[in-house]
């Protein structure tokens, strides 16, 4: 089926509109929606998006090329990011990542074999003076422990 | 001086301190923005705004009054605030705690300043990451809206004032003002050349003012207290450094965190009074004083001006722990304050490890537009990592210096000043620690260490 938004995302597509003097403004939170209901940009999407906004496609790729929090290809169900920069390598967090790595079987970068996690390296997410810490999702979770991160990952794979 | 307050921080630890609710009761909020937009000429603002001496909390340390002072009213454009709360230079982590917990400030802040520089939209970029602050900032617009506090006619004032919440998609650079207005636009991130500057043409072309959030969060207390007496509160004042800000403290520290600070404060409160000690009690090694691309200090630094006229004469053959954290003072020590949120390292830490870490994170987050930064960026790493390795050469360790310095002065953003500096900082500071590897006295294997103190260290050795 051809790419089109959700009823409710157009609604919000629609308000979005309205904060910006260009369509062009629109861009970002744009992919963004998209983002949210297919779970990356698609060549479909980056059309799709550019006959919306009135954009040439060659912008809207170059805008996605640019963000790397746009996926250029499919992702797993789950996102986990460990922030690997130095404050919190300071407190382990590059062991985090390693253990990670170890516990999920996947190098940083890759989705474990059945599709429930994407592991990546993050760089400093403003989130130091509670290090280590990693992004599930939407969600933070900071001063970690091998505990912590047990129960998180397989609360991942339910 | 070590002296905590509260104006910004007093919802922090409170249930649903980031509701309006909260807002009106602990900080009596929105009065401020009432008074201002209800008494007083834009005109007047911009002056007294000047009064309050707030220094940029974005890195650069820029007067916020002055820079109000530069919008002109266009004949036929609007003008635009923007708030950078892109929060990514590595180190900080006091954005956030705003827009968590206290984002009621940053909307009274953002129709002050909105009106001040003459303008009716207000920006607030923050980096898509930051989940939680978005939702708050959302919230809280929202609850200004249907106060009334925001809309055509806040506080019944005819000065029509919309916030938006905008958001990248991931890329440091975003951070750079220019940077972030190009992603405003919906463009690639990639910095302008300046001039023109925002203030002339910023965001869709039009005269723009950029403030980072917590400069914008501190403008409802500034004007609450009176401009002069919020300045008053630091003991820089005299120096144009005034009020208060946040000060965070991470790394190797018993007790992380961020703390509201009358300006004054040295390192060593924040280190021993605040962070509770290096963590193990280890002697201190060094510390990075405001984000990564801020240079290295070490703790057996001592300050040297002999010389009466140069302001740093009353801190002269002084450990450089006991210099009051501000813009100028730490110019003076050939560092810069950033963003106010220093990094601490216990000794043991190595700082080969320590630069290759960081020249990662600048190699990956380059927009790739000038090729001294794109390439030289990118041999830092290469030969930082070869040294690590014990591959590297004194040939090398020298092209080292070189590689930074070809950056310094030939890029478009001060990214490559950002990068070329602390790479020249750990050089110049641990010179020693750099050759013992070239020398192979030093290895990765038994030096390398960056992590102290660490579960997942202990779990993953030998592995
Ligand atoms: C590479 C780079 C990254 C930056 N990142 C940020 C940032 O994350 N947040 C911020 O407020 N300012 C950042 N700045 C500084 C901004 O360009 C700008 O000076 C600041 O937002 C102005 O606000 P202020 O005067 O209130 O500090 C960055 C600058 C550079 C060169
Ligand atoms: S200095 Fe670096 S980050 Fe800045 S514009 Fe040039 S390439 Fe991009
Ligand atoms: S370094 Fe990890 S959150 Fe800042």
């Amino acid at each position: 089926m051809a790419f089109a938004l959700t009823e409710d995302r157009d609604k919000q597509l629609a308000d979005i509109l309205t904060r910006y003097p260009t369509k062009m403004g629109a861009c970002i939170p744009l992919l963004h929606l998209c983002q949210e209901q297919q779970g990356w940009i698609s060549e479909e999407v980056v059309l799709w998006v550019s006959n919306r906004l009135d954009l040439p496609p060659a912008h809207v790729q170059g805008v996605v090329t640019f963000y790397t929090l746009f996926n250029q290809k499919p992702v797993g169900k789950h996102q986990v990011w460990v922030c690997r920069t130095l404050p919190c390598a300071l407190r382990g967090g590059v062991e985090l990542l390693q253990y990670c790595e170890k516990k999920l079987g996947v190098h940083a970068g890759e989705t474990t074999a059945d599709g429930a996690i994407t592991l990546r390296s993050a760089e400093c997410l403003a989130s130091c003076g509670t290090a280590p810490m990693m992004q599930v999702d939407k969600d933070y979770h900071e001063n970690l422990t091998p505990e912590t991160v047990d129960r998180l990952l397989e609360a991942l794979r339910k | 001086m070590l002296k905590v307050t509260n104006y910004l921080t007093k919802t922090y630890g409170q249930k649903d301190g980031w509701t309006l609710a909260a807002y009106e009761r602990d900080l009596e909020g929105y009065k401020t923005a009432r008074q201002v937009l209800t008494s007083m000429t834009k005109e007047q603002v911009v002056d007294e705004a000047k009064k309050a001496n707030i220094r940029g909390r974005g890195g650069a340390g820029f007067p916020m009054g002055v820079k109000w002072s530069f919008m002109r009213p266009h004949p036929t454009k609007p003008a635009y605030l923007v708030i950078n709360a892109d929060e990514g230079e590595p180190g900080t982590h006091k954005d956030r705690t705003i827009m968590e917990l206290n984002p009621h400030s940053v909307v009274e802040g953002c129709i002050i300043g909105c009106y001040g520089i003459g303008a009716h939209v207000a920006y607030i970029y923050v980096r898509d990451e930051l989940h939680l602050s978005k939702e708050r900032l959302w919230a809280a617009i929202k609850e200004a809206r249907a106060k009334g506090y925001l809309g055509r006619t806040p506080f019944g004032k005819d000065y029509p004032v919309e916030v938006h919440v905008h958001t990248g998609a991931g890329a440091y650079i975003c951070g750079e003002e220019t940077s972030l207005l190009n992603s405003l636009e919906g463009r690639r991130g990639e910095p302008r050349l300046k001039p023109p500057f925002p203030a002339q043409a910023g965001a869709f072309g039009c005269p723009t003012t950029v403030n980072n959030l917590e400069t914008i969060a501190a403008v409802p207390t500034a004007f609450r207290l009176g401009c002069e007496e919020f300045s008053k509160l630091s003991t820089l004042h005299d120096i144009k450094d005034g009020g208060v800000r946040l000060f965070g403290v991470n790394g190797h520290v018993n007790k992380p965190g961020v703390h509201e600070l009358c300006v004054g404060v040295t390192m060593r409160e924040l280190i021993y009074d605040l962070g509770g000690g290096v963590l193990g009690d280890r002697p201190l090694l060094a510390v990075i004083p405001g984000g990564s691309s801020t240079p290295i200090l070490r703790a057996d630094e001592k300050v040297s001006a002999p010389d009466e006229k140069n302001p740093l004469h009353k801190w002269h053959d002084m450990s450089v722990l006991d210099v009051p954290l501000g813009v100028d003072t730490f110019r003076g020590l050939g560092t810069m304050l950033g963003t106010c949120c220093i990094t601490v390292m216990a000794e043991g830490t190595c700082p080969v490890a320590s630069m290759h870490n960081l020249m990662q994170f600048y190699r990956h987050e380059s927009c790739g537009q000038c090729t001294p930064c794109r390439e030289g960026s990118a041999w830092l790493l290469r030969i930082t990592e070869k040294i690590l390795d014990g591959r590297g050469t004194m040939e090398e360790l020298d092209q080292l210096h070189d590689v930074a310095n070809s950056i310094m002065g030939n890029t478009i953003c001060a990214f490559g000043e950002g990068t070329a500096m602390p790479a020249l900082g750990f050089l110049k500071k641990f010179r020693k620690d750099f050759e013992a590897y070239v020398k192979g006295e030093k290895t990765k294997a038994k030096n390398g260490t960056l992590a102290m103190g660490s579960e997942f260290a202990t779990r993953m050795e030998g592995h």
